[in-house]
């Protein structure tokens, strides 16, 4: 694997490969000695042209935990603020011997741009409202983890149902789980208002519906996405509050979910927007477990891409 | 290609039983113990040996599993390798912890675990088992406890075989092949 673009290049074999270096990395995180000398001597670039907190952070955190040498760059505060272009950018933070870019950006394709253009690995961590595959690999990883305390050893996602729920249109991170949890055998079952499912979603292997309480029993994963400020006045839908009323995980909905079902949220929450306080903090909420695994997934996706020969 | 048995079934349970009684006499007793096998076929290995301790002094020896690839230091010139998993049975600090592997040959595996083991806590005293050693170090290395010593050119490749994981349990040598397995 040369670089990470799109949650489409992992085949099952892979994806499995990462989980199960993901669990591996995971127990450095109880250790008296949080460090791994994998990737010493390498450089890995956080290039970041939008805001991100978890992303970056545990991109950075994964990256140092083991001994890569991680330096964040930003839009704010950089040249590209004094109007230098991607290329431009790229190619600088290329030049300086950079073994990997992880790159963030508002435009859909731009981290595949990037690629194109340099010879370090990159990784994309969010495209426009394209693809988020690191955050579809940590969403799916805490998933099987959760279904593996029923079934220890659970290798697809044969016979799961994956409710998505929110602004599909605008998601990349719904694009990205689309991808990843269809080949690992989940069906995935989209929901929204009309106005926020993309106008060539019957090309895609899912299935969509506009009635959250229809879908509700039968889902085995409920995964709620952010409802985005700017979507708010933009006509998508009447009202906040008419759209916690129909596509919220409210508490009477909480209560309606099937036995053993949990919730995902990629974050950050709008809470009493589209989940409640009561459904985020549940006991069957795996919210926080998705923090601590992006740690673990990243550190195994950046020892695939960086840890051998080149 | 060329192949000659070493040790056969017997002569290898009798080599675990060696070193299991060795280990034991050199720490007077299983106390403070912790058996750490190099996966895959260290770990099985330390399983036998700790099941003779058991049946010999009756002492459960903590048995744990300590996966090196992150360590090597020929991460670098081969592709992506697959890493093994790593089990602390008990907290290290303070026990004697036997490092278990099935051939000593370089000696940069069991440097790679020393340093691995260095970042999982301070054991009191570490020491090396190991059921074959073929010689050629490369490293100021040597083993505590070993089952054989088996005189080796380097050409050759050392193959150990534990029913465990490759349904026979053999140790031979082969003149040329894959070099991938056979302790380096």
């Amino acid at each position: 694997m040369r670089h990470l673009l799109s949650a489409a290049d992992l085949d099952r074999t892979q994806i499995t490969e990462i989980f199960d270096l993901a669990e591996e990395m995971s127990l450095v995180q109880g250790r008296p000695v949080k460090k791994l000398p994998a990737l010493r001597g390498r450089t890995v670039v956080n290039l970041f042209f939008e805001d991100s907190t978890r992303t970056r952070s545990s991109f950075e955190i994964a990256g140092k935990w083991l001994s890569a040498d991680v330096i964040n760059i930003s839009a704010k505060g950089s040249s590209v603020s004094k109007g230098e272009s991607l290329r431009d950018t790229v190619l600088t933070v290329a030049a300086m011997g950079v073994d990997a870019l992880v790159i963030r950006h508002p435009a859909s394709g731009a981290p595949w741009q990037a690629s194109r253009w340099i010879d370090a690995h990159v990784l994309n961590a969010g495209d426009g409202t394209h693809e988020h595959p690191t955050q579809a690999l940590l969403d799916a990883f805490t998933i099987r983890r959760h279904l593996r305390r029923s079934t220890p050893d659970l290798m697809s996602f044969d016979g799961q149902t994956v409710a998505i729920v929110g602004d599909i249109t605008h998601s990349r991170v719904a694009r990205s789980n689309v991808l990843l949890l269809t080949t690992l055998g989940a069906r995935v079952i989209l929901v929204a208002p009309p106005t926020l499912l993309p106008p060539a979603i019957d090309s895609w292997p899912v299935l969509t519906c506009t009635d959250f309480d229809e879908v509700l029993p039968h889902a085995d994963i409920v995964m709620m996405l952010r409802v985005q400020r700017e979507r708010m006045s933009g006509g998508y839908f009447p009202t906040p509050r008419e759209y916690t009323m129909s596509y919220g995980l409210t508490r009477p909905r909480l209560e309606a979910m099937k036995p053993g079902a949990a919730i995902c949220h990629p974050g950050p929450m709008n809470r009493g927007l589209e989940i409640s306080a009561d459904a985020a903090d549940a006991a069957n909420s795996l919210i926080l477990d998705q923090v601590a695994a992006g740690v673990s997934v990243r550190m195994s996706v950046l020892f695939e891409l960086l840890g051998g020969a080149e | 290609m060329d192949s000659r048995v070493i040790l056969d079934a017997d002569q290898i349970a009798r080599a675990c039983a060696r070193m299991a009684h060795q280990i034991l006499e050199a720490n007077r007793g299983a106390e403070n113990l912790v058996l750490m096998g190099i996966p895959t076929r260290g770990v099985a290995l330390a399983h036998r040996l700790a099941t003779v301790m058991d049946e010999v002094e009756g002492a459960r020896v903590p048995v744990g599993a300590l996966d090196v690839t992150m360590y090597r230091d020929d991460l670098r010139r081969q592709p992506t390798r697959a890493v093994g998993h790593t089990h602390l049975p008990v907290d290290v600090d303070g026990s004697t912890v036997v490092l278990i592997d099935d051939v000593l040959y370089s000696g940069r595996t069991v440097r790679a675990a020393l340093d691995a083991l260095g970042d999982l806590g301070r054991p009191r005293a570490v020491q090396l088992a190991v059921l074959v050693d073929r010689g050629h170090r490369e490293l100021p290395i040597h083993a505590d406890h070993v089952g054989k010593f088996i005189p080796t050119r380097t050409g050759e490749h050392v193959s150990v075989r534990l029913a465990e994981i490759d349904g026979i349990d053999q140790v031979s040598i082969e003149q040329s092949g894959d070099p991938v397995r056979g302790g380096t």
